[in-house]
């Protein structure tokens, strides 16, 4: 390519730049892996050398990056036609399926290699059990075929604090299982109050979210019980070697609080939420945000804490 | 006054060529400072006495 064909009026498609390549990461996405990840590392009972701690944080994040370049790869075509999604970098056309395939699949490789030589196999099956989760069994698979897709696929979600945990440990305990359950069953009325105020996007993509296969009354009951037994699971694990009186106190106080909303959102109708706009789905929603990174943030907190003999039980 | 034209284009480029330089510098560092830790580790240290005979 010469110079002077550069000046042609159709110079903008095809040469993405670097922002474009790190988008494909899902860099929002990562920001949790990063975080929950971190708190799993941190909460497991092995100090752990800090340029190691850094090295494997940073290799689950690409991990996580290259699960997510691979999701776009594969659901470009949900992308375009969702408004949420379609100036993500293929739909728009900045980055070709094949390039993000290639990204995806040196990144996979190279954070599984790099995450063992930093810290353990065990971490580093873990995550490319991650990885083949949240590619083939919930892209390829879940999404397009069940509505529980959320439920069963928010797993690959799940699996950073316990990767974390490996890799200071090597092993998986009781306390990694009850932080991966803890985002497992926090995902499902996540999402679903999120479906419910970006209807049209779902039923345009042909996605079967739960909203668009069996209603949204029937959404409505799921966040509910969903959010019922969350709550059980999240003050159950105060008791825990993870928790202590500061993780207790904020799961009591959060869990009330999102206990009300998914009744508010169970008691609502389509006429009520169209009214105020999805007003309480959105609040909800909102909450959950604030929700997991409150309660990673007091795991986090009582192991910053137990040095100091303060912390834990 | 430069006999190329600078185009938007290049600028493109570049950005993501010092990008890719960052990140492989950084890894560099990364593996370096791993190897660091590692060796320092007490898995590696040489036993100032060997037990047992020798061959």
């Amino acid at each position: 390519m010469t110079d002077a064909s550069l000046n042609t009026a159709s110079t903008q498609t095809g040469e993405a730049g670097f922002g474009d390549y790190f988008a494909l990461l899902k860099p929002r996405v990562m920001t949790l892996v990063v975080f929950t990840a971190l708190v799993g590392l941190l909460a497991a009972p092995v100090s752990v050398h800090p340029v190691v701690g850094f090295a494997a944080i940073l290799f689950i994040a690409v991990g996580g990056g290259a699960s997510g370049a691979l999701n776009m790869w594969w659901d470009a075509d949900i992308d375009a036609v969702m408004k949420r999604t379609a100036r993500r970098p293929i739909p728009s056309g900045k980055v070709t399926g094949d390039e993000a395939f290639g990204i995806g699949m040196t990144l996979s490789a190279f954070s599984v290699v790099f995450l063992a030589l930093a810290t353990n196999w065990v971490a580093a099956g873990l995550l490319a059990f991650t990885i083949f989760f949240y590619v083939v069994i919930y892209s390829m698979w879940l999404k397009r075929w069940t509505p529980q897709n959320i439920v069963i696929g928010g797993a690959a979600g799940a699996f950073p604090p316990m990767i974390g945990w490996a890799a200071a440990t090597g092993t998986v305990s009781i306390e990694s299982v009850l932080m991966f359950a803890l985002i497992f069953m926090w995902t499902p009325p996540h999402f679903w109050a999120l479906a419910l105020f970006m209807r049209s996007d779902y039923d345009e993509a042909g996605v079967p979210m739960l909203t668009v296969t069996h209603g949204r009354r029937s959404t409505r009951v799921h966040i509910l019980v969903y959010t019922i037994l969350l709550a059980a699971l999240a003050i159950g694990t105060g008791f825990t070697a993870v928790g202590g009186p500061i993780y207790l106190a904020v799961a009591v106080v959060l869990n009330v609080m999102f206990l009300i909303g998914a009744v508010r959102i169970w008691r609502r109708d389509e006429v009520m939420a169209e009214a105020d706009n999805y007003a309480t789905e959105k609040k909800v929603f909102r909450l959950s945000l604030y929700y997991l990174f409150a309660h990673f943030g007091a795991i986090a907190l009582e192991a910053g804490l137990a040095p100091f003999g303060f912390g834990g039980w | 006054m430069s006999f190329r034209q600078e185009h938007e284009l290049h600028k493109r480029r570049f950005g993501r060529n010092l990008g890719l330089g960052v990140i492989l510098a950084g890894l560099v560092a990364l593996v370096f400072g791993l190897t660091v830790v590692k060796v320092s580790n007490d898995d590696f240290s040489v036993e100032t006495q060997v037990s047992g005979g020798q061959n």
